[in-house]
C-alpha cells in the first residue's frame, strides 16, 4: 500500500496542463521555441506558493513553479509536487474549520524586459480548503495580465465549488493536484460600428431606391413608344407602298 | 440627430382638444410622444427647484433709496447675481466657468454699473445692473491681479483702474476702452498691492518692500506718465493690503501689531520723509493678545477723499471707532464698541453711519446705528438679529441706509452668517428672508422615509412584541377596541377636512409643512431629503415642496473634508425613531468623527459615540442589526483594527459568530492596490486577496458596488426562442475603471475591471482603446454602463456591459461569490453619444419590476432620461424573427437625444454635480433629485404610470355611465317583470 505513494514521490514532478492563450489578433508567426531569436521569450520561472494553517495565519509554502512565456503568445504551464503527508493532514484539518487555502504569486512582468520583471509584492488569492478537499484538489488558476503584461491578478476556484461536508475518504484523492491553468489578458471593447451600419444602410437605401429611380422617358415608355414608332413606320411605308401601287394602278 | 440645444417640451393639453381644427398641429404632435413629455398644467406639480450662486464675496445694494429693491453679490462660485431684496428672490443670474479661469476678483458698483475684474485680472467686465446684461467686456494684459478703484475726473467717475502685479492700467467706464498702461517700476523687488484716488488729477500706487520701505508713486490720469515717485522708510510694514487703509485728506493708516502703534502718512504730501507714530497705548487702547489689529475705513464717493472716521478692531469682539484730526497725525477715540463682532460703513446722501452688531443675549444680535461724526447712538435704529443655535455665527455685515421722508436715516442689513447663510433685516427687526446659500455645494444625500401619522403609529405599537407580554388578553382587547375608535375618529377628521377644504377656492388651501404634520403619505411619495453640504451645513428638506424643516450647523468641519452618509435605522421600526450618521473625515489626517442624528427632526442623538483615534480606511454597513433595529456601522482603522458603531454586546456576540463571513475590500489608488479581508473573531482582520495594478500603466480613478437597496425582479431574460438567458447577478461585484497614465491619444486607454470584492476574482477584464476620462458609470444589476471621450474620433462614448451566466444556472437558490466557479458570459456594446455629460445615475424602484432608465445630467443643465433598452449588448446588427420576438432594437450606432426626454423641461440645473435616485411606494415611480448649483426634485415614470389613474381620469364620465347603466337595469329589470306579469294575465 505505501510503496504506490512512495513511487510517486520519487517521480515527484508531474506535468499539469497548459494552456496557451493568444491575445493579440495577430497572428504566430510559426518560430520555434528552440529559435536562437526566441532566447529572450524562452520563459522564466516563477514560484507559486500556498498556505493552509489551522490558525489562518499566512505561512507560504512552495506548491510548484510556474513557467511563464511572455512575447507574442503568452503561455504558462505548471510543474507541481505532490502534497506530503503531513499536508494532507493539515489541510484536511483546515477543511473541517472551515479555513482558508491561499495562494500567491510574485508580481511580475511579462515582457521580456529582464531587469524589470520582478517587482516587489505579491498577488494572492484564496479558496475554502473545504471545498479544494471536496472536489479532490481539482482547482482552476486564472491569471490576469494587463496591457503591458504585467501580471495584475490570480484567481483560484475549485469545480465543484461547494462544501457539502461530505468526507473525502481515499488518500489518494488528495495527493496531486488536477490543475487547470490559464492566463487571461484583458479583451479590447468594441468602438461603435459605424462601418457595418452605414453599409447596412446602403444595402436598405439601394433596396428601396431601386423601383424608385429614375428611369430616362424612353426606359419608361419604350413599350409605347416602339409600337407607334413601328405603327408610324409601317403606316408611312404602307403609304408609300399604297401611293406607289395607286399611282402604278393608274398607269 | 436631434440638436442638444434644450428645446421645452410642453405640449399643451387644452390644444389636444383643439388639434383637430388644424392639422398641422397634429402633425407637430405626432414627431412627439405625447405621453412621456410634461402637460403645461403638470409644471411644478411634482418637481420644484431652487437656485443658488453660492459664499457671497462681495455685495452691494443699488443706489440708496428706500424703494430700492436690488442687491447684487459675487460669490465663490463664480457667480454674478442680483437678489430681488424684499423676498429674497433671484432677479437674475450669471454662472462663469468654474475654477481660476472663472473667478470674481473685485466688484465694485457705482450707479448702473458694476465692474467686475475675473479670472486674477483676465477679463474686466461691465455689467448693466437693472436688466443684468454685459455693457462691456476688455481682455486685460497678463499679471496676477492686485486691486482696483474708481477714478474720478472733475467730480464725476469715468474711469477706472486696474492694479496688476507689474502694470497699472485706466479704462473708460462707457465702452472699456483702455486709457493708457504703464508699467510699474522695479515690479521684482517692490509688490504693489493698492491703488488709491481722491478726485484730483493723479492716481496714487502704494507698493512695499516687505520689511524695508514703502513706495509712492503718482501718475497723471492724463497719460500715465510718473509725476511724483518717493520711498518712505517702513522697516516694519510688511503688507499694505493687510495692515493700511487710505482715510481723510490722502492720509495713509497703518497698523503694526508688533510696536502696537498706529503710523500715518500723508500720501501726497513731499515734505514729510517718514511715518509719524502714535502709540495705542497714548489712547489708552489694548489689543487682545494674539490678534492682529484691522482698520475699517470708507470713500463714500470715489470722486471725494475718504471719511476721517474709521474703525480699529482689537479684538475678536472689540472694535473702536477713531477720527483723525485735520491736522493730519492727532487721533481722537470717538466710542468703544465692546462686545461688538461686527462693523460696517453706510453713507446715504451726505450722511455717514456706522452699524455695529453687538451680542445681546443667547439668541439674538442687536444691531444698532451710530453717527460717524460725533459716535452718537441714532435713536430708533436698533434691530435684531435671531442667533440660531443650529446656524453659524454671524460672519459680515452689509448695509443699505436711505434717507426716510423725514430726513432721518433708515436703513437694511443683510448679515452673512459662517454657514453661508444670508439673512435679510428690515426695521424694526423684521427677518424678511434667508438664503441658504450652502446648498449651492451639496456634497451627499439620502432619502428618508416619512414617519407614520400618530394613530398610525399606535396601531404599530400595540403588535409591539413588548406590548404582548406584559398584557393579558383583556387589555389587548381593549387597546384594540380603542385603537380603532381612534382610527375611526382619524378618518372623520379628515373626511371633515377634505369636504371642508373642497369649498374653498384652491388658492387658498395652503398645505404648510411643518415638522409637526409631517407624515408619510399613501403611496410614499413625500420625502425627507437629508442634505450634506461642503460647508458643514446639513439641511432637512420635504421632498414635496422643497421647504427646508430642519437645519443642522456643524462647527470645526475643515474646508476638505469626506463625508458619508449612513442611513442606520430607517422609520420602520416605531417606536425607535430612525437614525442617521455622519462620517465626517479631514483629508489631511485621516481621522475621522462621527454625528448621529434623528433625520427626521435634525436632532444630535445622545448616544455615546465611538472613540477614533486613528486614521479611518474605510466604513462599512452591516446587515446586521442591534436589539434596537438600527444596522451595525464598521469602522476600520489604518492598521486594520475594526471599530463597530453600536458596539453593545449583542452586536459584538453576533460579529463574533459571523467574522468568517464577514468580508471587506480596501482599495489604495495611490498603489494601484485592491486588496481584501475578512474579520477575525477578535475584530482583528486578516488579508486574504491582493490585485495589484501598476502605477505605471494605469491609475484607480473609480469604484463602484451596486446599491444595497436594489431590488432585481427579474432573474433572466426571455429570448426570442422560448428559453431563458440568466443574468449574473452577484451582489459583491465591483466595477473597478482606470485610466491609463500614458495621456497620449494612440496609446491612452480606459480599463474597466470587474471585481469580486469577495474572493478578488477578477471577473472580467476590458481595455477600451484610444479613450480617456472623464469617466462616469453607473454599475447595477448585471450591468455596468460608462461614458468616456474617444481621443480618435473626438467625441463621446458610451459602453455597455452585461454579464449572463447562461441558459443554466449553477445554484438558483442562493448566491455565494465562494461558490461560483465558472466566469460568466460578457456581451458588450458601444454606442456614439452626441453630448458630453457631467453625472449618471440609473432609475430605483420598489420591486424593481419596472424597467430601467439611465438619468443622464448634460453640462447644459438638462437631465437626459435615457431607456436602458437603448443601451443593450443584444441589440441585433441585422433584423431576425428571434430579435423581433424579444423588442430588441435593431443597434444603430448614435444615440439619439429626443428633447422630450428631457424630464427637467426648461428647468435646468446648473452645474449638476450629482443625481439621486430612490424608490417610491408605487413601482412605476422613482423620486429623483438633481444637484450642483441648484437643486431639483422630480418624479419620474419610467414605464409610465402602469399603476396610477391619469391625473385628467374622467371619474364623472365612469360613474355617469355606471349609474346610468344601473338605472337602467333596474327600469329594464322592471320594465320586464311587468310584461312577464302582463303576459301572465292574458
Amino acid at each position: 500500500m505505501a510503496s504506490v505513494p512512495r513511487l510517486c514521490l520519487l517521480l515527484s514532478i508531474i506535468p499539469t496542463i497548459l494552456i496557451l492563450c493568444a491575445d493579440f489578433a495577430c497572428c504566430n508567426t510559426g518560430r520555434k521555441t528552440g529559435d536562437g531569436l526566441d532566447t529572450d521569450f524562452s520563459g522564466f520561472s516563477v514560484p507559486l506558493e500556498h498556505s493552509f494553517e489551522v490558525d489562518d495565519a499566512s505561512r507560504f509554502r512552495m506548491r510548484g513553479a510556474l513557467q511563464l512565456r511572455g512575447g507574442r503568445e503568452t503561455s504558462v504551464s505548471l510543474s507541481q509536487s505532490q502534497l506530503s503527508e503531513e499536508d494532507r493532514n493539515t489541510l484536511k484539518e483546515v477543511a473541517a474549520v472551515d479555513g482558508l487555502y491561499k495562494i500567491r504569486v510574485p508580481r511580475v512582468s511579462l515582457t521580456d524586459r529582464q531587469t524589470e520583471r520582478q517587482m516587489d509584492g505579491y498577488l494572492t488569492a484564496f479558496v475554502r480548503a473545504c471545498s479544494l478537499v471536496e472536489s479532490h484538489l481539482s482547482d482552476v488558476i486564472t491569471l490576469h495580465t494587463d496591457v503591458s503584461g504585467y501580471l495584475i491578478g490570480v484567481s483560484i476556484v475549485t469545480i465543484p465549488g461547494a462544501c457539502r461536508g461530505t468526507e473525502v475518504e481515499d488518500e489518494v484523492d488528495l495527493e496531486a493536484f488536477n490543475t487547470t491553468l490559464t492566463i487571461i489578458p484583458p479583451t479590447n471593447a468594441p468602438q461603435p460600428e459605424t462601418a457595418l451600419f452605414i453599409e447596412r444602410m446602403d444595402i436598405e437605401h439601394e433596396k428601396r431606391g431601386k423601383p424608385q429611380e429614375q428611369k430616362s422617358f424612353f426606359a419608361k415608355y419604350w413599350m409605347y413608344i416602339v409600337p407607334l414608332v413601328l405603327f408610324l413606320m409601317m403606316s408611312g411605308a404602307q403609304d408609300q407602298s399604297g401611293g406607289g401601287a395607286a399611282n402604278g394602278g393608274g398607269r | 440627430m436631434h440638436p442638444p440645444s434644450l428645446v421645452v417640451t410642453f405640449t399643451k393639453k387644452s390644444s389636444v382638444k383643439m388639434a383637430k381644427l388644424t392639422s398641422l398641429f397634429v402633425i407637430l404632435l405626432s414627431f412627439f410622444r405625447i405621453s412621456e413629455a410634461v402637460f403645461e398644467d403638470q409644471v411644478g406639480k411634482f418637481d420644484w427647484r431652487q437656485q443658488y450662486v453660492g459664499k457671497t464675496l462681495f455685495a452691494h445694494f443699488e443706489a440708496n433709496t428706500q424703494s430700492s429693491k436690488k442687491l447684487f453679490v459675487a460669490t465663490d462660485k463664480n457667480i454674478f447675481a442680483s437678489f430681488n431684496s424684499r423676498t429674497g428672490d433671484l432677479l437674475w443670474r450669471h454662472v462663469d466657468k468654474t475654477g481660476p479661469e472663472g473667478t470674481i476678483d473685485i466688484l465694485l458698483l457705482h450707479g448702473q454699473d458694476a465692474l467686475m475684474v475675473v479670472g486674477d485680472g483676465r477679463l474686466l467686465r461691465s455689467w448693466d445692473t437693472n436688466i443684468g446684461g454685459l455693457n462691456w467686456e476688455a481682455v486685460l494684459d497678463t499679471g496676477s491681479f492686485q486691486a482696483a478703484c474708481f477714478v474720478a475726473i472733475q467730480d464725476t467717475v469715468k474711469l477706472v483702474s486696474v492694479l496688476k502685479k507689474a502694470a497699472i492700467s485706466l479704462h473708460y467706464l462707457s465702452n472699456g476702452h483702455q486709457k493708457w498702461v504703464e508699467n510699474l517700476p522695479d515690479s521684482d523687488a517692490v509688490q504693489y498691492q493698492a491703488v488709491y484716488s481722491g478726485g484730483e488729477e493723479e492716481v496714487y500706487v502704494l507698493g512695499v518692500v516687505p520689511n524695508s520701505h514703502l513706495t509712492i508713486i503718482a501718475y497723471s490720469l492724463e497719460d500715465g506718465e510718473i509725476i511724483k515717485q518717493r520711498s518712505v522708510e517702513a522697516s516694519w510694514l510688511s503688507s499694505v493690503e493687510s495692515s493700511c487703509v487710505v482715510i481723510g485728506q490722502g492720509v495713509l493708516m497703518c497698523v503694526d501689531p508688533a510696536t502696537l502703534a498706529l503710523y500715518t502718512l500723508p500720501i501726497q504730501a513731499e515734505e514729510t520723509p517718514e511715518f509719524s507714530q502714535i502709540l495705542l497705548q497714548s489712547l489708552d487702547l489694548e489689543v487682545s493678545p494674539g490678534f492682529q489689529p484691522v482698520l475699517v475705513s470708507s470713500q463714500p464717493h470715489p470722486a471725494r477723499s475718504p471719511l476721517s472716521e474709521f474703525f480699529l478692531q482689537l479684538g475678536p469682539d472689540h472694535h473702536v471707532l477713531l477720527q483723525l484730526n485735520a491736522d493730519g497725525y492727532t487721533i481722537v477715540p470717538l466710542r468703544d464698541f465692546q462686545p461688538a463682532f461686527l462693523v460696517s460703513f453706510a453713507t446715504t446722501g451726505k450722511k455717514t453711519v456706522a452699524a455695529v452688531m453687538t451680542p445681546k443675549n443667547e439668541t439674538a444680535c442687536a444691531i444698532n446705528l451710530f453717527s460717524v461724526d460725533s459716535g452718537r447712538r441714532l435713536l430708533d435704529t436698533t434691530v435684531f438679529f435671531p442667533l440660531e443655535p443650529n446656524d453659524g455665527k454671524p460672519h459680515a455685515l452689509y448695509v443699505h441706509a436711505f434717507l426716510k421722508k423725514d430726513d432721518s436715516v433708515g436703513y437694511r442689513v443683510l448679515v452673512q452668517t459662517q454657514d453661508h447663510a444670508l439673512t435679510f433685516i428690515q426695521q424694526p427687526g423684521r427677518v424678511v428672508w434667508t438664503r441658504e446659500e450652502a446648498l449651492a455645494d451639496v456634497v451627499t444625500m439620502e432619502m428618508v422615509d416619512l414617519p407614520l401619522t400618530g394613530t398610525q403609529a399606535e396601531l404599530e405599537g400595540e403588535f409591539g412584541k413588548k406590548a404582548a407580554i406584559q398584557d393579558g388578553l383583556f387589555p389587548m382587547v381593549l387597546k384594540r377596541l380603542s385603537s380603532q375608535v381612534t382610527l375611526l375618529q382619524a378618518w372623520l377628521a379628515h373626511l371633515w377636512k377634505l369636504f371642508y377644504e373642497a369649498r374653498k377656492p384652491r388658492s387658498q388651501v395652503k398645505n404648510e409643512v411643518t415638522i409637526e404634520t409631517l407624515s408619510r403619505d399613501e403611496f410614499n411619495l413625500q420625502k425627507m431629503m437629508v442634505m450634506v453640504t461642503a460647508s458643514g451645513k446639513l439641511f432637512g428638506i420635504d421632498s414635496k415642496s422643497g421647504s427646508i424643516l430642519w437645519k443642522h450647523y456643524l462647527e470645526n468641519v475643515q474646508p476638505n473634508a469626506a463625508f458619508k452618509l449612513i442611513v442606520q435605522r430607517t422609520t420602520a421600526h416605531f417606536p425607535h425613531p430612525p437614525q442617521c450618521t455622519l462620517l465626517v473625515k479631514d483629508k489631511d489626517t485621516g481621522l475621522a468623527t462621527l454625528h448621529v442624528f434623528n433625520p427626521i427632526f435634525g436632532r444630535k442623538s445622545h448616544i455615546a459615540l465611538p472613540a477614533l483615534p486613528r486614521p479611518i480606511l474605510q466604513s462599512l454597513l452591516l446587515p446586521v442589526i442591534d436589539q434596537d433595529y438600527a444596522k451595525v456601522l464598521l469602522l476600520v482603522d489604518d492598521q486594520y483594527k475594526v471599530t463597530a458603531f453600536p458596539s453593545t454586546k449583542n452586536v459584538l456576540q453576533q460579529l463574533q459568530e459571523m467574522a468568517s463571513s464577514i468580508f471587506f475590500y480596501l482599495i489604495r489608488s495611490d498603489q494601484g492596490n485592491l486588496s481584501g479581508f475578512r474579520l477575525r473573531k477578535d475584530l482583528s482582520t486578516e488579508r486574504i486577496w491582493e490585485v495589484v495594478l501598476p502605477t505605471e500603466v494605469q491609475k484607480i480613478v473609480a469604484v463602484k458596488g451596486k446599491r444595497p437597496n436594489e431590488h432585481v425582479h427579474s432573474q433572466g431574460r426571455v429570448m426570442g426562442d422560448r428559453s431563458v438567458l440568466y443574468k449574473y447577478l452577484n451582489p459583491n461585484l465591483l466595477a473597478v475603471v482606470t485610466e491609463s497614465t500614458d495621456t497620449h491619444p494612440e496609446r491612452a486607454f480606459v480599463g474597466v475591471f470587474l471585481v469580486d470584492g469577495v474572493t478578488g476574482r477578477i471577473i472580467h477584464e476590458a481595455v477600451q482603446r484610444k479613450a480617456r476620462g472623464p469617466v462616469h458609470f453607473v454599475h447595477s444589476e448585471n450591468w455596468v454602463v460608462y461614458e468616456y471621450w474617444n481621443t480618435k474620433s473626438r467625441r463621446n462614448e458610451f459602453s455597455v456591459l452585461e454579464l449572463f451566466e447562461g441558459t443554466e444556472l449553477y445554484n438558483s437558490t442562493v448566491f455565494s461569490s465562494l461558490d461560483r466557479p465558472h466566469l460568466p458570459q460578457v456581451l458588450q456594446q458601444t454606442y456614439i453619444f452626441p453630448s458630453p455629460i457631467t453625472t449618471m445615475e440609473a432609475t430605483l424602484t420598489e420591486k424593481g419590476i419596472t424597467s430601467r432608465h439611465l438619468l443622464v445630467g448634460l453640462p447644459s443643465g438638462a437631465i437626459l432620461s435615457l431607456p436602458k433598452m437603448f443601451l443593450d449588448p443584444r441589440r441585433p446588427e441585422v433584423v431576425t424573427e428571434h430579435s423581433r420576438e424579444e423588442n430588441l432594437i435593431p443597434y444603430a450606432p448614435e444615440m439619439p437625444i429626443r428633447t422630450e426626454w428631457f424630464i427637467n423641461y426648461n428647468q435646468t440645473v446648473a452645474r449638476v454635480k450629482g443625481i439621486y435616485t430612490a424608490p417610491s411606494g408605487l413601482e412605476s415611480t422613482c423620486l429623483v433629485v438633481a444637484y450642483g448649483l441648484d437643486i431639483y426634485q422630480t418624479r419620474v415614470y419610467p414605464s409610465k404610470q402602469f399603476d396610477v389613474l391619469k391625473d385628467d381620469y374622467d371619474y364623472v364620465l365612469i360613474s355617469s355611465v355606471l349609474f346610468a347603466l344601473f338605472f337602467a337595469t333596474m327600469i329594464s329589470k322592471r320594465l320586464a317583470q311587468v310584461k312577464l306579469l302582463n303576459r301572465a294575465w292574458r
